[in-house]
């Protein structure tokens, strides 16, 4: 078992001051001529993503930085308005493309909401269940890609490599490795197979001990060490000042977490979970956080499948859900049923919800005003990555251009999701 | 022997902040909260466009609402119609889904304004509690198209991109926002696409001739 020591005690915060007038754009604050501005991006394998900072530069030295945004803007929310509620799942995954299982609940939360819709508690026990293996997902790429803009390559194959693993289970139950469309309002859209049990508690085993492994390989590593502590610290007023979420925040020991907050949502309300705490809020904290959290989802997964209750995986209103896939052989009403649900759809009385869930990266909710209608009248998504990024300019100003990618790096934003 | 069927354990938004709506209607004075709706446990409070600020101000310092979760907005043109009935009525309109209804013989509710544009921010008690007492609340206004709401960024850092977003696909402009420019589409985008009356499809292909 690994005992990676934190960065030791906690440390005096930084003062951090909200950037005036602007908050999330630096400006140098001389008109020395030999301050350059360079892009980076918006094809830069350290941006993940179609990002692009316009950097002025110090010698080495950032002092001045601005994020143009907007490179993978498809106009999903407004692709969401014309698609039924039953279509626009399929989108959902596409925004936040690395925790994508997050985005499903997160739109079918909404919909139950509206619908107020009682969801059984073996379907909250598989939400759950899904939502942490994605999350594991999205925290092993953040550690790959991580650890590749620090220098660190050999991270990248093995993280990879375990994701993989990660997606094998997501594929033995839904048929798909990414973008499953296993959400469905009223539940999920199959039950788990026979036989997912002992390979999802072997894919656990395994995973426990790569992730120590991983978390030697960084946290006793100096050379990361030197990179990270006390790099982009982010105090934790300035954090709730600028709305951050997530790891971000609890590398900096708010505890704010969806999952717990109020109780949380869903199984997590009868699951004990504690959320994981850093101490200094730097870049160390942040990867460290992360690495922690997957082990909570391991023991989170664990605690699932040992309480799993027995039942549907569904609600049974056929207004809403589809009906069994065998009764379509022998019943009229359910074809019909069947038919009518994916054409034209189901209406959703009239209301206006906002229902916040953690994903990997924070707070991640949709907005939805329902008319009544069998599609929704506007949907939003509460972008964490988007929100997350206009941190960045504060974080990095100061700081040498190479610790701007370590930063960039572990305030792990995914485009897809910023963007939209 | 399956188990019971549980009843919905949607993320709570804590319970409804009465307390905080009265002491911000006394605090606002006549005309600044206009109405208010628990609806699904959600808190919703509309302010006067101008008493945006005040609103927000004696939310954040005297009932310590210190975190903004997200600025919202919403395009209500020709919003739910004159329509009631059971569905498939006549009344109703026959059995078009696409249509505006309501489950029942009730009319779709009216939106709480009168104008086209609604905007909301979720706020948040975080530090000012302990963890497990967040409460959210909703605040909103409503705008005509053209008029203006002054920003949110001096109490709110956090408003910069929302407000800047609401710009870009909403066309609301924030008076005293210092970057009010579009922030997802490109600076030459003519029109706002989240607005009802922006068209869906046919619009020109980028660095394609027929531009």
């Amino acid at each position: 078992m690994a005992t990676t020591e934190r960065t030791g005690e906690q440390r005096a915060w930084p003062t951090l001051a909200v950037p005036s007038p602007t908050p999330s754009i630096t400006v140098p604050s001389t008109d020395n001529p030999d301050i350059l501005e360079i892009n980076l991006g918006p094809n830069h394998p350290s941006t993940h993503g179609v990002l692009r900072l316009v950097v002025n530069l110090d010698g080495e030295i950032v002092v001045g930085l601005r994020n143009e945004l907007g490179y993978v803007h498809t106009g999903i929310e407004k692709n969401i308005e014309q698609k039924t509620y039953w279509k626009a799942i399929t989108y959902v995954p596409r925004m936040d493309y690395l925790s994508f299982f997050s985005g499903e609940v997160a739109f079918c939360m909404a919909v139950e909401k509206l619908l107020e819709l009682e969801v059984p508690r073996r379907a909250e026990y598989l939400r759950v269940i899904f939502q942490e293996l994605t999350r594991l997902h999205s925290h092993l790429i953040f550690l790959g890609t991580g650890s590749v803009d620090l220098g660190g390559i050999a991270l990248l194959f093995y993280c990879f490599r375990d994701r993989d693993y990660v997606l094998d289970l997501f594929e033995m139950v839904t048929g798909q490795r990414m973008h499953p469309r296993y959400g469905q309002v009223g539940g999920v859209a199959e039950d788990i197979p026979r036989g997912f049990d002992r390979k999802a508690r072997q894919t656990i085993a395994y995973l426990r001990g790569r992730i120590d492994e991983y978390e030697d390989l960084i946290g006793q590593n100096p050379i990361w060490r030197q990179r990270t502590v006390g790099v982009g610290v982010m105090p934790p007023e300035f954090a709730i000042q600028m709305a951050q979420s997530g790891p971000n925040v609890r590398a900096s020991g708010i505890p704010w977490d969806l999952r717990t907050a109020n109780g949380g949502y869903g199984a997590y309300r009868e699951l004990d979970y504690q959320p994981v705490l850093g101490r200094n809020g730097d870049v160390f904290d942040r990867f460290w956080v992360r690495v922690q959290e997957m082990r909570a989802s391991l023991d989170l997964i664990e605690k699932c499948l040992d309480g799993l209750p027995e039942g549907p995986y569904i609600s049974d209103d056929r207004k809403v859900v589809l009906p069994p896939r065998h009764e379509l052989h022998t019943s009229m009403e359910s074809l019909i049923h069947h038919f009518k649900i994916v054409t034209e759809g189901y209406r959703v009385p009239p209301g206006e919800v906002y229902a916040p869930i953690e994903s990997a990266r924070g707070e991640f909710g949709f907005y939805m005003i329902s008319d009544g209608s069998a599609k929704p009248w506007r949907a939003r998504l509460r972008p964490p990555s988007f929100v997350t990024l206009s941190s960045l300019a504060a974080l990095a100003t100061g700081h040498y251009l190479a610790d701007l990618i370590a930063i960039l790096a572990s305030i792990d934003p995914v485009m897809g999701d910023c963007d939209r | 022997m399956p188990e019971p069927i549980r009843a919905i354990s949607q993320p709570t938004w804590g319970d409804p902040d009465l307390e905080a709506l009265e002491r911000l209607t006394a605090a606002l004075g006549e005309g600044g909260v206009l109405t208010h709706k628990v609806d699904r446990d959600e808190l919703t409070i509309v302010v006067a466009p101008e008493r945006w600020i005040d609103a927000a101000l004696h939310l954040r310092d005297a009932e310590g609402y210190d975190f903004l979760s997200d600025v919202v907005t919403a395009d209500w043109l020709d919003y739910g119609g004159d329509v009631a009935g059971y569905w498939g009525t006549e009344a109703f309109g026959g059995r078009d889904m696409n249509r505006s209804g309501s489950w029942g013989n009730a009319a779709v509710p009216k939106p709480l304004g009168d104008k086209r544009f609604s905007v909301s921010c979720h706020l948040l008690k975080l530090m000012t509690v302990e963890p497990g007492e967040y409460r959210r609340l909703r605040i909103q206004t409503w705008l005509d198209d053209g008029e203006e709401l002054p920003t949110l960024i001096p109490l709110y850092p956090s408003a910069d991109y929302h407000e800047r977003e609401a710009w870009d696909m909403m066309g609301i402009r924030f008076a005293g926002h210092p970057n009010l420019v579009r922030i997802l589409l490109p600076d030459y985008w003519e029109g706002h696409p989240h607005r009802k009356d922006s068209p869906v499809g046919g619009e020109p292909v980028q660095f394609s001739d027929e531009v």
